[in-house]
């Protein structure tokens, strides 16, 4: 019945897993998936122009991402991925 | 580091032809979500890639043959399902996926894809629906809504569209399911399913092409479809997908269709020793 709500702003910004966030520049054609639906409005423009002369995506932040994913397989260029922090989380 | 470098670092990318990156899709297109879920999907489920296929007709979407790594046949228009049946039969350890468009599998391919369905044979079926011919520059397809504007229904579209779900479901097949490119998650978790599923299953994808049927159809930029899908996307799981209909104003999503019956492989191996027993006894 209801209509999609899949992608509902989180409101408590939890961390969901400690990850760093990465993008391939090159390949971001310049859609805004990511910018537009990241839950937490983690991303904007960056003021770089890339090979395709869009400017892709950067953090807000250092820690504005919760690491939920979804800009990763939101992306239909594969310009982002997350990798988890392991091994420095002491360190961290 | 080179940009190829830095792909082979994407958790994906295993799965991928990563010299072959980046993808000639265009921007915004749904394309590359779509083969995004689809190897996200191979990944949660771990496949042996030496023991998986996909097979692809001509489009824009079948172009998703050449960018996995696994055995993939990019093969003529219309005819992935019928090269795919034979792969199975051949071989039937092989997990057979189709990767096509609206155009290649209900136009030109609508025969194989529906007697494919009826014969129950193992396969797993992911058309990209963009509701035209994107490759060859917009022309309208089976899908194309009523009243829609295309290369070739310049004054709008005086067709009736099928409904690839109540059609796949009619047709015989065991699981049957839409989503949007923005039900990232749901679409990906599909895909596993029908993976793991025997059987034909179909799962349509509504997918833009903003570059063609969306700038024709004055839809906006990609975004502005993705944010059309949010508001009118309605999920009704077990829905009668004879009335899961695609409007302006809505698009039921969900899974419609899981149901079990034997599939034409089992029963040809069946039919097999039969006759074998039959004619050894003389
Ligand atoms: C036998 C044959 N007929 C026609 C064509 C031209 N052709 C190439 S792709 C295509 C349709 C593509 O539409 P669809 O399957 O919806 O894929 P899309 O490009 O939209 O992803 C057609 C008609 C062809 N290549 N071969
Ligand atoms: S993973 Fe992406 S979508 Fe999720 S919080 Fe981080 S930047 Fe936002
Ligand atoms: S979703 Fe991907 S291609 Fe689109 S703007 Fe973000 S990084 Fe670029
Ligand atoms: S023409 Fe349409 S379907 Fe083809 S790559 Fe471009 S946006 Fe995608
Ligand atoms: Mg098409």
């Amino acid at each position: 019945m209801s209509a999609s709500r899949l992608l509902t702003p989180v409101v408590k910004r939890k961390k969901l897993a400690d990850v760093e966030w990465n993008v391939i520049e090159d390949f971001c054609k310049g859609c805004s998936f990511c910018i537009e639906f990241c839950p937490v409005d983690a991303l904007e423009e960056s003021d770089r122009l890339n090979a395709k002369g869009v400017h892709p995506p950067k953090l807000k932040s250092e820690d504005a991402c919760i690491g939920c994913g979804l800009c990763e397989t939101l992306c239909p260029d594969f310009a982002i991925y997350l990798e988890k922090k392991e091994g420095k989380g002491d360190k961290e | 580091m080179t940009v190829i470098q830095e792909f082979e670092k994407h958790p994906l990318a295993k799965y991928l032809r990563a010299e072959r990156f980046p993808h000639i899709w265009c921007e915004g297109c749904g394309d590359g979500i779509i083969l995004h879920c689809f190897v996200k999907a191979l990944d949660d489920l771990a496949v042996d890639i030496d023991k998986f296929v996909v097979v692809s007709g001509i489009g824009c979407i079948g172009r998703a043959a050449g960018y996995v790594k696994c055995d993939s046949f990019h093969t003529t228009h219309g005819r992935p399902i019928a090269l795919a049946t034979g792969i199975k039969l051949a071989n039937p350890k092989l997990t057979v996926a189709v990767l096509s468009g609206d155009g290649d599998l209900f136009a030109i391919g609508g025969n194989h894809f529906i007697h494919a369905a009826r014969r129950n044979v193992d396969l797993t079926v992911i058309c990209s629906n963009n509701f035209n011919y994107g490759m060859t520059g917009g022309q309208s397809g089976p899908t194309t809504p009523l009243d829609s504007y295309t290369t070739t229904t310049p004054y709008g579209n005086i067709e009736h569209p099928f409904n690839l779900v109540h059609l796949a479901a009619a047709a015989g097949s065991v699981y049957v399911a839409r989503w949007t490119v923005l039900h990232v998650r749901r679409l990906a978790e599909s895909i596993k399913k029908a993976l793991r599923k025997k059987g034909f299953k179909f799962i349509e994808v509504i997918s833009p092409c903003p570059e063609i049927y969306g700038r024709r159809n004055k839809l906006g930029k990609a975004i502005d479809i993705m944010k059309l899908y949010r508001q009118i996307s309605e999920i009704r799981h077990g829905y009668d997908p004879a009335k899961a209909e695609i409007t302006r104003e809505k698009i039921v999503v969900g899974e419609f269709i899981d149901i079990e019956k034997p599939t034409y492989g089992e029963l040809l191996q069946k039919q097999f020793i039969k006759i074998q027993q039959k004619l050894s006894e003389g």
